[in-house]
């Protein structure tokens, strides 16, 4: 009867829809495009791995693969390193954390933006300072040290470089947990007589918990699906991101490359939803809408001051790394002729012109596409009830979740035939760039959404507003932070995004990140930092254009 | 201000279940409920909150479909017209005020989604701000107006596209105790002067009865009992609408005649049976004002506790193991009792009802 009942309601649902035409085509429109690009290319790369030439199940290939030694060396390496990186980050993202949220330690909005700078560039950024400081002709190691070609290639230098990569995650994860949680929690323990260690290790910590497991597990995806920097810094130390690459640009072997993709690919995906739909479920904070009121925050010199001492460190270190890319941007010849020049940044403007025009051109491309279709589909999954909900939420997570190598090779299996034939256009660069950060987008938009009053979209409905007009005069205004950031985010990521673009990319669409790997690789490591030089200061100047466009635009309504 | 012919609003055997979610089985939030509410007939909900008086509201909104049943407005079916389409205005709880739009834009939303012309909009909308008094606002934005000031606009843009329904969602809940009663008042003056047919969800009895033609009071999805608010509060149908509408107490009767005549504390009382009584058990129905402290009373009993409220004062006697509450308001000639004093005391009979018995929640 209830079974009954419930298909009576679903058809009358179904029916409402219909007789909302645009909104239903939009549904429909989306979800395809959705199934497309986010679902369709990785099941494409579980098709390739599990069949052969003819198209039948066939795991003899699998069978091989698996019994070459290589690769499960590569897959320990990989896993090894992403737990090592987990566990390290979350741990100097908690102390990041704690500091900014629950003391007094001076200097809090400059550790702030210091712990962003990884975000904001192009991940092997820190590999290759690594190289110039530590490298085989670099400044500490040879210069200093006097040490005679020292390996800076493997695991302990990759291990250091996906911290400094990742640690910035671990901590934006953390902020917002501690955030969150009431202080006068931890003031109400205080006053029944606990120390400042017995609140934390009672009260805080417990209560983090949550926030903790969150960081380890998108920071060990994150680390196991890495390829720009192993592929700059890895050495011998194997690791499969890099391997399926190697496989398919070297051997051209496309089903093996397939193959390791799918293996980081699944533990990437596994610990990104267990993150998202198991831990985070699992959270004490209670978010009640009110602005959690002052924390009581610990001036104690001997809690801060270590903290700060910390804090202190990993900032001069990630400082120290990026002088170091735009000091050797600026020499003549490393390790050989010191002198200032701009002779890198001439060979930039000159060869790399074309590539910046295209890298800037797709990212702005991409930028809108991305923003706007992150928020339409956040105002689809907060807002409206309709079939194949989940399917769009899922979907929508899918490219960002896998790692972008394995989104590369689904896209480059997925569309190199008709119907879809994008492989060597722009199209299919800007699809991977739009949808690999999509996800970033529908969680901002989501958000923002959900601190939205229903009832405000509803009036507006009940006026007579249909979904469209209700979405542009009245939601999007409302989510005008959430636009910021995804604008914000599309465009940088675009900017710096490597791994799901570089099978991508051809003679006619080159992307900024892909030469300086080239330029890396070739060890012209000058002009590769005079690339990242330029890349940071493009997405440091469309950060400013958007703030003054968006805050200026917010002050002057409010004047009015 | 509309001279449009008024519509009916009418609830046909309407069901909403909300399927099962988490480890919580399906539950049925409007049960088989059959209502109608004429033309420019001002109906409340009333009931506890869970008892699916919003969900009713909703529905006929549009923003939740029926399980199963009809609503139909002005006699068509519109169970599964989006809520755009069907020509209701609505207050919610919170307003909802458009926070980024002035007072204008906020009444003026309606209007120019219909495409109506700039002059027009002008016109109307300043008449209905007129109305509403809140002309002088008219440039403000919504955060910079007063509790009542918003729930004022919010009517203004409720009713300036002149709807075919009015629905209020708890419109006073947010406000404080006096202005409550103030806008209570006006929103009941000017639906009448707009003469729209409007349903009024809330789960506060005494402004279910200042404001309604007629109420329905609901527990659990289900009707309990429909009329005026006089009708409802002096007969009762059963023990649940006799304590929502105000304070009731309940006293146990030995014996009873079809015709009302009942025996309580071994006297015999004259009260009227409900509608709903049949041949159940009943208890005698008396509200606290309606127990007078009498010396020459037949009943007698001890004062447990006396509270001064004012207007009145209140007793509750213990009258052989049962508490009755007492409201007087001759206290000036009657005189104050304390705890512990024996008094006597009487009931105005033609205030009795006899109710079937049934557990009270409290």
């Amino acid at each position: 009867m209830a079974v009954k009942q419930m298909r009576q309601q679903r058809r009358k649902e179904f029916v409402m829809l219909l007789r909302q035409p645009g909104l239903f085509a939009c549904i429909v429109v989306i979800l395809a495009i959705l199934v497309l690009f986010c679902i369709f290319p990785v099941l494409r790369l579980l098709w390739t791995t599990i069949t052969n030439q003819e198209g039948h199940l066939d795991l003899s290939n699998v069978e091989h693969i698996m019994n070459s030694t290589n690769f499960f060396t590569s897959l320990g390496n990989s896993l090894m390193l992403g737990l090592t990186v987990a566990v390290i980050s979350t741990i100097i993202g908690y102390v990041f954390a704690y500091a900014v949220t629950r003391t007094n330690m001076p200097g809090k909005r400059f550790f702030h933006f210091m712990a962003m700078l990884p975000i904001l560039s192009p991940p092997f950024v820190i590999s290759l300072a690594m190289i110039l400081l530590f490298g085989r002709s670099g400044v500490i190691t040879k210069t200093l040290l006097h040490i005679r070609n020292h390996n800076v290639y493997g695991f302990g230098s990759l291990m250091i470089v996906q911290t400094l990569a990742l640690f910035p995650l671990a901590y934006l994860n953390l902020k917002g947990m501690l955030e969150s949680i009431d202080g006068s929690v931890e003031d109400a323990s205080r006053s029944l007589g606990a120390s400042r260690v017995k609140v934390f290790t009672s009260v805080t910590l417990p209560l983090s918990i949550p926030g903790v497991f969150s960081a380890l597990l998108i920071v060990f995806a994150k680390s196991i699906s890495d390829f720009g920097n192993p592929q700059v810094l890895a050495g011998n130390f194997s690791v499969l991101s890099v391997d399926a690459y190697m496989q398919i640009t070297g051997l051209y072997d496309l089903k093996t490359g397939a193959f390791m993709a799918l293996s980081i690919l699944l533990p990437a995906m596994l610990a990104f939803f267990i993150q998202k739909y198991w831990v985070a479920r699992k959270s004490f904070v209670t978010i009640t809408g009110k602005p959690v009121g002052n924390i009581q925050r610990i001036r104690d010199r001997h809690i801060v001051v270590p903290l700060f001492i910390f804090c202190l460190l990993i900032t001069v270190i990630v400082i120290m790394l990026y002088g170091t890319v735009v000091w050797i941007s600026l020499v003549k010849t490393w390790g050989v002729d010191m002198s200032l020049s701009f002779k890198n940044y001439e060979f930039v403007f000159k060869r790399g012109m074309s590539a910046m025009q295209d890298t800037l051109l797709l990212a702005l491309i991409a930028t809108p596409i991305t923003a706007v279709l992150g928020l339409v589909i956040s105002f689809l999954l907060v807002r409206k009830r309709f079939f194949g909900k989940k399917l769009m939420e899922i979907a929508s997570m899918i490219p960002f979740a896998v790692p972008g190598i394995a989104l590369g090779i689904g896209y480059i299996l997925s569309f190199n035939t008709p119907p879809v034939l994008l492989t060597g256009t722009a199209a299919i660069i800007v699809a991977a760039l739009v949808f690999r950060t999509l996800s970033v987008g529908v969680e901002a938009g989501s958000n923002s959404l959900r601190a939205v009053d229903a009832s405000i979209e509803e009036a507006s409905t009940i006026l007579g507003a249909n979904n469209l007009t209700t979405f542009t005069r009245i939601s999007l205004p409302l989510m005008r932070s959430a636009l910021f950031s995804g604008l914000l985010n599309a465009f940088v990521r675009s900017m710096t995004s490597v791994s799901a673009v570089i099978f991508l990319v051809s003679v006619n669409w080159n992307l900024l990140t892909v030469s300086i790997m080239s330029e890396i690789e070739g060890s012209r490591l000058g002009v590769a930092s005079a690339y990242c030089v330029v890349l940071m200061v493009i997405v440091v100047i469309a950060l400013l254009i958007l703030e003054v466009a968006v805050n200026g635009e917010g002050s002057r309504r409010k004047r009015k | 201000m509309s001279e449009k012919q008024a519509v009916s609003v009418e609830l046909k055997d309407l069901v909403k279940v909300f399927p099962a979610y988490g480890t919580q089985g399906d539950f049925t939030a409007v049960n088989h409920v059959s209502l109608i509410a004429e033309p420019g007939e001002m109906v409340t909900l009333l009931g506890p909150s869970g008892c699916g008086k919003t969900t009713i509201l909703r529905m006929v909104s549009g923003f939740e479909i029926p399980t199963s049943g009809q609503v139909l407005i002005g006699g068509k079916d519109v169970s599964t017209l989006p809520p755009n389409k069907r020509n209701v205005g609505m207050m919610f709880q919170s307003y909802a005020l458009f926070p980024h739009l002035n007072v204008f834009e906020n009444v003026a939303y309606g209007l120019r989604i219909k495409r109506i012309p700039d002059k027009e909009i002008k016109d109307r909308v300043h008449q209905v701000l007129e109305l509403m008094q809140i002309e002088p606002f008219e440039q403000r934005m919504p955060n910079q107006l007063s509790g009542g000031q918003q729930q004022r606009v919010a009517l203004a843009r409720a009713v300036v596209t002149e709807p075919s329904v009015l629905l209020f969602d708890e419109p006073l809940s947010n406000l404080d105790a006096k202005l409550r009663e103030y806008m209570r008042d006006e929103l009941r003056k000017i639906q009448q002067r707009v003469g729209i047919t409007s349903i009024y969800v809330t789960h506060d009895q005494s402004e279910a009865m200042a404001i309604s033609d007629k109420v329905v009071v609901m527990r659990s999805g289900v009707i309990e009992q429909v009329g005026t608010a006089t009708g409802i509060y002096t007969s009762p149908d059963n023990c649940f609408v006799a304590d929502f509408m105000g304070k009731a107490n309940f006293l146990p009767v030995t014996r009873w005649q079809p015709d009302g005549t009942a025996e309580v504390f071994g006297q015999t009382v004259h009260a009227k049976p409900s509608a709903k009584l049949g041949q159940k058990q009943p208890v005698l129905m008396v509200r606290p004002e309606n127990v007078l402290l009498d010396e020459n009373g037949p009943f007698t009993a001890k004062v447990e506790t006396a509270t001064y409220m004012g207007q009145t004062f209140q007793y509750v006697l213990n009258c052989q193991g049962t508490q009755i509450s007492v409201a007087d308001y001759r206290y000036h000639t009657n005189g104050v009792f304390r705890p512990g004093a024996d008094v006597r005391w009487t009931m105005a009979e033609p205030s009795l009802r006899l109710i079937p018995a049934e557990e009270v929640k409290a």
